[in-house]
């Protein structure tokens, strides 16, 4: 099952394109990091995945095949957004009764559990948590709904390090608990490696790069050497940076079946935090496994 | 904090002997981190045969990590028959480490000392030189044949049915 599935899929926002072209298919079971420079479309995107934005184009379905943002989908979906969306002036007491009340199958015993796990104070009102309880309350209140697929946008975006940590910790042993998958946008990219296995690249409202994070680092190396052959080598490869500095040159190369690097040539394994730049600095180099493979489906349909 | 999540999912289970960390800047895969934690606690004594590893989400809790980091981890070690994974009770190791024999070493020592590290001396390489070249390769080669294992028999240590899970 493709927890989400794109084709085709644009947004437009008075003429401009936020997201374009965008065709994706991510399995479940992921942790899917969804990166990308500021104003890429993450947060287009992830509306999309969970139905606050209706697509200009192209069609966008979740956890199978139902349709973004139908009643279904909103059952088994859970967002937290970027500004965790609490009412700040009632207690949390009353914020989970508000919860429990707008949403069916709202696990309240869950939340209360969690909270007092977190040492977050029933009795306080919102407004008055530090950030990170206000994202823990957040979280707390989307994971009570049991959702098959989390979507956070910017998680740990203005959190502590020890407050991300303790966010990720919890997000991490649910997935461990009770299987779910989890979709979140990020820019702290060093943090990725350690919690993410599924990584999503956009820039400029299109999709870079899609695929298993051990795939596509298995898929590219870091390779250095003499500036005077690096044209017939780079003839060779797809490259997706390249840093010439006088004689020594470092290409960082997509290889699409395994190579032997002509002598003199040192080919090093690349770290996500690399690649991640690479192709962020290479916004029209593009490295797109997965949706070929969406692609002959929907012809074969 | 997170002794509290321990007590909430602990259920009076044995404490683990092994503790975790990571170092984001070894430039080595975090699960291959977690795999060569567990091979040297059991080559240094601290994990024994019946031993239990950590429970996935606590170590999950603890590292704040992906579940499946830690699943590949503990699959990796089961594969090279160390540990054997019990349904419902958990993950036990199960073997020692082989050792390589004396006579192997020494034979492995002289072929580096007058093979490779006389060429690379030759060819004019000092000390750090060496260290680094090596480590590189040697990265390399432990990431190639990470993409090899699957093809390879995994050496499987028979469990007998009352020392195991107990």
């Amino acid at each position: 099952m493709n927890v989400v599935e794109s084709f085709g899929l644009g947004v437009s926002y008075r003429g401009t394109w936020a997201l374009r072209d965008c065709t994706l298919a991510v399995p479940e079971g992921h942790i899917v990091a969804l990166v990308g420079s500021n104003g890429a479309g993450k947060t287009t995107l992830l509306h999309c995945v969970v139905g606050l934005t209706t697509q200009t184009a192209g069609e966008i379905t979740v956890l199978g095949g139902i349709e973004a943002g139908s009643p279904d989908a909103l059952d088994r979906v859970a967002f937290v957004a970027q500004e965790a969306p609490l009412y700040r002036q009632i207690t949390v007491r009353a914020m989970l009764t508000v919860a429990a009340n707008l949403n069916q199958n709202f696990d309240r015993n869950l939340a209360e559990t969690r909270l007092a796990n977190l040492d977050i104070p029933l009795e306080r009102r919102v407004g008055r948590l530090s950030g990170g309880q206000q994202a823990q309350l957040a979280l707390a209140l989307a994971l009570a709904r049991h959702p098959e697929l989390l979507v956070l946008d910017e998680p740990l975006a203005r959190l502590d390090p020890l407050a991300r940590h303790e966010v990720m910790a919890v997000v991490m042993s649910t997935v461990a608990e009770e299987g779910l998958s989890v979709i979140f946008s990020s820019h702290v990219v060093s943090e990725l490696e350690r919690v993410a296995d599924y990584l999503i690249l956009m820039s400029h409202g299109r999709v870079q790069m899609v695929g298993a994070i051990d795939d596509l680092l298995a898929r590219h190396v870091v390779l250095s050497g003499p500036t005077n052959e690096a044209e017939s080598v780079a003839d060779q490869l797809i490259v997706v940076q390249s840093q010439h500095a006088g004689r020594q040159t470092q290409f960082v190369a997509r290889l699409d079946a395994p190579m032997e690097f002509p002598n003199g040539w040192l080919a090093e394994s690349i770290s996500l935090d690399e690649l991640v730049l690479a192709y962020l600095r290479a916004p029209s180099a593009s490295a797109m496994p997965g949706p070929l493979a969406v692609a002959t489906n929907r012809a074969g349909r | 904090m997170i002794d509290k999540y321990n007590n909430s999912t602990g259920e009076g289970g044995p404490v683990s002997s092994v503790v975790f960390r990571l170092d984001p800047r070894s430039g080595v895969p975090t699960y291959l981190q977690l795999v060569q934690q567990v091979e040297n606690a059991i080559r240094l004594g601290y994990l024994q045969r019946g031993d239990q590893l950590p429970r996935i989400k606590d170590v999950v809790v603890s590292l704040s990590i992906n579940p499946n980091t830690v699943l590949k981890a503990y699959r990796d070690l089961e594969q090279k028959g160390l540990v054997g994974a019990h349904p419902g009770l958990g993950t036990f190791v199960e073997a020692a480490p082989e050792t390589v024999g004396l006579p192997e070493l020494t034979t492995l020592r002289r072929s580096l000392v007058t093979g490779w590290l006389r060429e690379a001396a030759a060819a004019g390489l000092d000390e750090d030189g060496i260290a680094a070249l090596f480590t590189s390769a040697l990265l390399d080669f432990s990431n190639r044949s990470e993409e090899r294992r699957p093809t390879r028999r995994p050496r499987r240590v028979v469990l007998d049915e009352t020392g195991g899970a107990a």
